[in-house]
């Protein structure tokens, strides 16, 4: 990094996958999903994200493919534009500003120049329905202020609004009426569930509405459960309903099938129901879904379903309700009890993941790599259970050993805990559970530390509990003449006055343990598990407690819950100095002797980074985040940066991430966000796997047929290719897609020049003798070029191939160079 | 997406000896046939042949036991003194003993008298053994002498002089007819070669040593004295490779199980240790009422016979193994039905479409999975519906595997689904809820789960108590094993306070105690009213 900006704090990935809808694109081929400010294109076969759609400055809130051309994508947000794009490149075709804020959008095939959204005007609370009329004109911005209402008094969620029967309707609930819209009469009809006013069916509130395709059919979902089929609902009086019953819990989305034969509902069961024929018989189940299911999408071929779960995830399920693909994003469903943690061997982000799992998230790809099923029981999501909780965790031993703590707790009296020791395994590169504790300690467990010193012989833990001891735990060898293994038994019980245990923490070196007892610090050697010494501020109750590192590892360092940060000289066993500070987050650098410090006041939270040597931080950021910072942890770097200013110093080797109480992970960074997350140079991913099915077995074998005849003919070129592919300036223009690019009589020039430079760079004396050549490779290119862009292609390229050969003078090869150049920047621009 | 996750099913480690192969092994013989001698035994040796019968040597006597027979099946008593050492030929047909005036006789098992007498020794022969070859006898006497012997002509052929003790165990290889071993009261063992003059190898064992043993293939030599049991490997020219001392007397008798896999050895301190030959480590152990001096062991381990010092036979002889095809068995589907299309090879335009395997799920798992709470419930109460026949004698599953319904009960209260389950029982199926509660209530391992389900189990059925007089017994019963629990708690603590006082009065060294304690109180569980 040669410039230095100043440090930020940014969002880094974790966004939210499930907050509205995902559409499917017109083949099935790309699912679409809302993620914060952007759009996020992925493929239905290989779950790799394909695009991301920059360009919203607000939360994204709603996506809907354009009616009138299937290649491109709405988008509205709540920064009140409505944005146009191409999905396959992932470029922004055109903005309308709408101006106020928009909370969901629909489309219409029937209307063809205006979309739907939902817009509150006046009061916060109080959104409508209003249609938008988008103006052709060919600008990149255009105002669209051109808003006709539609329906008042709505539901923000677009769950509660559907477009029936070709757009003759829109039906909208809320609470406990269903109201519908006609179009052609312009009058609303209003139902109203007879039992609503009795209190016994008080749970009978509308959550969701779908309608019918092609019938005359409204579906709506409750509160409790039930599904409601509305027909004959242009009559106000003989209108009719039919229910449907099988969730017990709120019915959370409903979706009719293309067709329109089966209806799709799901709801916190986590099991998606198939209704065949809208007949309580006739039912069809895909159970543990995993979590509450939130949105259920169709796609327009009919062949796929999915399903956007509470835990941020999408699951893509065939016609034949199998799950074919999961998109996971960063679990965010549940509070983190185990903080954040870095796996030692993959770097992977390790916290809380879905019930009773750890997830590892690859903080570089903003995708979950795996989850761990930890307490390895049935899941039954249901209002008010109390769930195993997945409370502590801690790698040792350079990544060997997994230690996790699981608890239970009914009632006051009733602890249900469970330590359970996991070792890695190299050949199924997983982790393995090798013993299972139970009740470890007589009350909940603090804190779990491993000691990680890099001589240790032994593996051990430390745990402390509430119920006034520390443990230590070491790996002995169990194996027998039967069999090998190697188990954890207790090897000490220490304890002070009885007082709560609440911290512990080995030295780096690992020869001495501090366990802090409520507000006295406790430091035990190692070797003989005798009491040290004992170190007592009388500041509160220690909150955290760590060691420093390097050339600090003399110090320990205590922060205490009046809000006292003390540091402690290990040698003279005296106080070095105190602080006030209201620490909520102590954080070591793994890599430095840093220390980060996050503190919390009424307004926000505030940053502090210092070397336990000194006082004096070296590093303050105020205001990082306005919420209570929960977590923090110092990620590596796999390549060290080098800031020379001093204050980013500390950021050289690690960087720091920290998560909020919404569960936003954020990060310090210089750079902007757009330049932190990684290329996507994939372009059409997806065209290029394509599933073996049983069509391609049949269809794909004439093709490869045909393919290898061309190939025979073809020979030479293929040689060729690769160097022609490796010139960027020719690649740039493959890649961008032929409707924004310029006339291809102002191309063509630089098209051929950047071929013949390249041959230069080889040997400037073939040029002469492999024109003629070069004639037939250029149009051979150009084929290729068709082939490879056909999708996007409006115009035609083939005045490219056959153009003017000629050698250019140096000063024409200068001119052009230097228009290559801004050309370049053009295109970079897009 | 993944699949039924079955139930946890809570495990306890078990208690006591540790249940391995070697012990199932070794425990899977019948009670023992004591057999009453006139001295002590100092020697059982079974023929290597069929039908394996063996011969006992005691006092001036040796008995010929056949395999099942309490009496000898022949007895050889032209002894004038003690006998030793009654040891079989390779083919069964002959025996040979030394005795303690010096003789060593020859017997053919069919005769009465004496083959051959070999006269030289001048004090008592300890031990003596038949070579490979078959037609030499090696001899060992108090006379600190070795001496070989041919049969034919019962003449001398060779006399080794080298020890300097009494000699008191010995074996030929049974490889090579010339070699043999003698270990000697002078700490030694000796392997001699009836090739040369003297001996090719010695080893000092440390102790006088009591038995010698030569392994199958003639590299291992074990020795036996003193309380040491040494291994030797003689292709490394006699290193010593372990030793092992377990025995707290001095070690008698050693013997090999048939596999080669096992050592045995019998001690004074009346113990018989089993031993793994690879890893020379304790595997198994016996107890036997008085000093042990002899010890063998049958053909495949069927039988194992010990003489001891009170001139008691111990005979143990193995269960016979065709006991558990008791139970018609249920016709199984043929072996072809499960390999039926696996070994189909793809042709070249197949689509392999692998089904997934289907997991086994055990029953109360299968009604868990489709929500029958009720049913896993009396499942694993293994209630026995309409048959009053079988409801006298306890259900098998709650017996044997407690720890199974525990962890159903514990199950269903995660699901919060206990008190669904619990309820709507009548008289014959509360009581056995009650049943097993009043078994298990009072395990420290099961109590907190079981006095959850206990008050639950209360509460539901308060209203109607008093209408069955079996049920209001049971709830007597749980209520007399609650007091008597509450009861025990408190006379607990009580001793819990008094070793408190104790241990306060003493000096605390460390700031630290590491006193092991007990549950502070029994959660008070609710009275029930009757």
């Amino acid at each position: 990094m040669v410039e230095e900006e100043n440090i930020r704090v940014v969002r880094c990935g974790g966004s939210e996958l499930n907050f509205r809808r995902a559409v499917f694109s017109a083949d099935s081929k790309y699912i679409f999903c809302v993620s914060g400010d952007f759009v996020k294109v992925y493929s239905t076969v290989t779950e790799e994200c394909v695009h991301i759609l920059h360009g919203h400055r607000n939360l994204v809130t709603g996506i809907q493919l354009n009616p009138n051309n299937h290649l491109q994508l709405y988008s509205c947000s709540l920064d009140g534009t409505i944005k146009l794009w191409d999905y396959i490149d992932g470029i922004l075709i055109k903005t309308f500003i709408v101006g106020c804020k928009l909370h969901a959008l629909f489309t219409l095939a029937q209307a063809e120049d205006s979309v739907f959204v939902i817009v509150n005007k006046e009061k916060p609370d109080i959104f409508q329905l209003v249609s938008v009329k988008l103006s052709k004109s060919s600008s990149q911005e255009v105002e669209a202020k051109e808003l006709s209402f539609v329906l008042d008094y709505i539901n923000q969620s677009p769950k509660c609004i559907a477009f029936g029967n070709e757009g003759v309707y829109v039906a909208a609930v809320r609470e406990f009426y269903l109201s519908v819209y006609f179009f052609k009469k312009k009058t609303t009809s209003r139902f109203t569930l007879s039992s609503s006013r009795n209190k016994k069916h008080a749970k009978n509130n509308f959550t969701c509405v779908a309608c019918h395709p092609t019938e005359d059919c409204i579906a709506s979902g409750h509160m409790d459960g039930k599904i409601r089929l509305w027909r004959n609902f242009y009559d106000d009086k003989k209108y009719t309903y039919t229910c449907l019953h099988w969730h017990h819990d709120m019915v959370m989305d409903l979706a009719f099938s293309v067709t329109g034969t089966s209806l799709l509902s799901g709801g916190r069961e986590s099991v998606l129901v198939e209704w065949r024929d809208a007949t309580e018989k006739n039912k069809e189940f895909l159970p543990r879904l995993g979590a509450t299911i939130e949105h259920i999408s169709v796609s327009p071929a009919g062949d796929l379903f999915c399903t956007s779960h509470s835990d941020n995830k999408i699951i893509i399920i065939h016609r034949n309700l199998e799950a074919s693909a999961v998109i996971q994003g960063l679990v965010k469903d549940r509070s983190i009890f185990t903080g954040l943690m870095i796996d030692p061997r993959t770097k992977a982000l390790v916290l809380n993941g879905k019930p009773g799992h750890l997830q590892f998230y690859s903080l570089q790809n903003d995708k979950q790599l795996y989850n761990l099923d930890i307490i390895q029981q049935e899941y039954i999501n249901d209002y008010g259970l109390i769930q195993i909780e997945l409370t502590k965790a801690a790698f040792g031993c350079f990544g060997n050993w997994l230690a996790t703590v699981e608890q239970r707790q009914e009632k006051e009296t009733e602890l249900e805990l469970q330590m359970k020791l996991w070792m890695y395994n190299k050949k199924t590169q997983g982790f393995i559970l090798n013993t299972k504790i139970n009740m470890p300690h007589e009350d909940c467990i603090t804190a779990l530390c491993f000691c990680n010193a890099e001589k240790s012989e032994q593996p051990t833990l430390v745990t402390a509990s509430k119920d006034g001891y520390f443990k230590v735990w070491i790996l002995t060898d169990d194996s027998d003449i039967y069999k090998k293994a190697v188990g954890w038994t207790c090897d000490f019980v220490g304890s002070y006055h009885k007082y709560q245990a609440t911290n512990c923490c080995f030295s780096e070196d690992g020869s001495l343990l501090a366990v802090s007892f409520e507000e006295i610090v406790t430091i035990w050697d190692s070797v003989t598990w005798e009491l040290k010494c004992t170190f007592c501020q009388r500041a509160g109750k220690i909150r955290h407690l760590c060691f420093g590192r390097l050339t600090c590892s003399k110090y320990l360092l205590g922060a205490t819950e009046n809000g006292i940060l003390c540091c402690w000289n290990l040698l003279s066993c005296a106080l070095e100095w105190n602080a006030k500070l209201n620490v909520r987050v102590m954080e070591p650098d793994p890599n430095s002797e840093n220390i980060a410090a996050i503190s919390q006041s009424s307004v926000g939270s505030d940053l502090f980074v210092f070397k336990p040597s000194e006082p004096r931080p070296l590093y303050i950021q105020k205001g990082i985040s306005r919420e209570e910072v929960q977590w923090g942890v110092f990620v590596p770097r796999d390549v060290p940066e080098s800031f020379t200013s001093e204050a980013y110093q500390w950021l050289n080797r690690s960087q720091f991430y920290f998560l909020t109480k919404s569960q936003s992970l954020l990060t310090f960074s210089t750079k902007s966000p757009e330049e932190k997350l990684t290329p996507t140079s994939k372009q059409l991913l997806a065209e290029e796997s394509l599933p073996t099915t049983p069509f391609y077995f049949i269809l794909g074998k004439h093709r490869q047929q045909q393919d290898e005849k061309l190939n025979e003919t073809l020979e030479n070129e293929l040689v060729q290719l690769p160097l022609t592919e490796n010139i960027p300036a020719i690649s740039e223009l493959l890649h961008t897609p032929a409707h924004v690019l310029p006339s291809a009589a102002f191309l063509c020039s630089m098209f051929v020049n950047s071929l013949l430079l390249s041959k230069e760079t080889k040997s400037a004396k073939e040029i002469p003798e492999d024109v003629d050549m070069e004639e037939e490779k250029e149009s051979e290119d150009s084929d290729e070029e068709n082939d490879f862009t056909e999708k996007v292609q409006d115009t035609s390229n083939t005045g490219l191939g056959e153009d003017i050969i000629h050698q250019l003078s140096k000063s024409e090869e200068k001119e052009l160079r230097k228009f290559r150049k801004i050309d370049y920047s053009w295109i970079a621009a897009l | 997406m993944a699949g039924y996750k079955p139930v946890a099913i809570q495990t306890y480690p078990i208690l006591g000896e540790k249940i391995t192969q070697d012990t199932l092994y070794w425990n899977n013989y019948k009670t023992p046939v004591q057999i009453k001698e006139f001295g002590a035994v100092s020697k059982v040796d079974f023929s290597p042949q069929p039908p394996y019968n063996y011969a006992v040597t005691a006092s001036s006597r040796i008995h010929i036991y056949g395999r099942y027979s309490q009496e000898p099946i022949k007895t050889f008593s032209r002894f004038k003194d003690t006998a030793y050492c009654a040891t079989f030929r390779q083919d069964g047909r002959l025996l040979v003993a030394g005795s303690e005036d010096g003789g060593v006789q020859l017997f053919d098992i069919s005769g009465r008298a004496p083959l051959r007498q070999f006269e030289g020794h001048t004090k008592a022969v300890h031990t003596v053994d038949f070579t490979a070859d078959k037609y030499h006898v090696v001899s060992g006497a108090d006379d600190y002498t070795v001496k070989l012997w041919d049969i034919p002509n019962s003449k001398e052929i060779l006399t080794f002089k080298e020890h300097s003790d009494y000699v008191r165990c010995g074996c030929a290889s049974k490889l090579n007819p010339d070699l043999f071993i003698t270990g000697s009261y002078d700490h030694t063992v000796k392997m001699f070669d009836a090739r040369t003059s003297e001996s090719v190898l010695s080893v000092e064992h440390g102790q006088p040593v009591e038995s010698v043993l030569l392994f199958p293939s003639g590299g291992l030599l074990v020795s036996a004295g003193g309380r040491y049991v040494k291994v030797w490997d003689m292709l490394k020219g006699g290193q010593l490779l372990v030793s092992l001392k377990n025995h707290h007397k001095t070690v008698t008798c050693l013997c090999l199980s048939s596999s080669g896999q096992r050592l045995l050895s019998g001690s004074l301190d009346r113990k018989v240790k089993v031993y793994s030959t690879t890893s020379y480590k304790v595997v198994h152990s016996f107890d036997y009422a008085a000093s042990i001096l002899s010890l063998a062991l049958a053909h495949e381990d069927e039988t194992i016979v010990v003489g001891m010092t009170n001139g008691i036979l111990s005979v143990k002889h193995r269960k016979s193994e065709a006991k558990k095809e008791s139970l018609p068995r249920r016709r199984r589907p043929a072996y072809r039905t499960f390999i039926k299309g696996k070994n189909y090879m793809k042709q070249r335009d197949d689509i392999l479409i692998n089904r997934p395997a289907k997991k086994h799920l055990e029953l109360y798992d299968r009604d868990l999975k489709h929500f029958r709470i009720s049913k896993a419930l009396d499942r694993v109460l293994d209630v026995m519906q309409d048959s009053d026949f079988f409801l006298c004698c306890f259900p098998t599953c709650t017996i044997k595997t407690p720890e199974i319904t525990v962890s159903i009960i514990k199950e269903l209260n995660r699901r919060g689904v206990l008190a669904n389950a619990l309820a709507g029982r009548d008289e014959k199926e509360i009581s056995h809820v009650l049943n097993f509660l009043i078994r298990n209530l009072s395990q420290p391992r099961f109590a907190p789960v079981l006095i959850n389900a206990a008050e639950i189990i209360i509460d539901i059925y308060l209203p109607v108590i008093g209408q069955s007089p079996v049920v209001d017994k049971k709830f007597l019963l749980l209520q007399g094993l609650v007091e008597k629990e509450i009861d025990y708690q408190r006379e607990l603590l009580e001793t819990l306070g008094m070793m408190d006082m104790l241990f306060a009065t003493m000096r605390r060294k460390e700031g630290t105690s590491v006193l092991g304690h007990t549950s502070d109180g029994f959660p008070e569980n609710k009275k029930i009213e009757s």
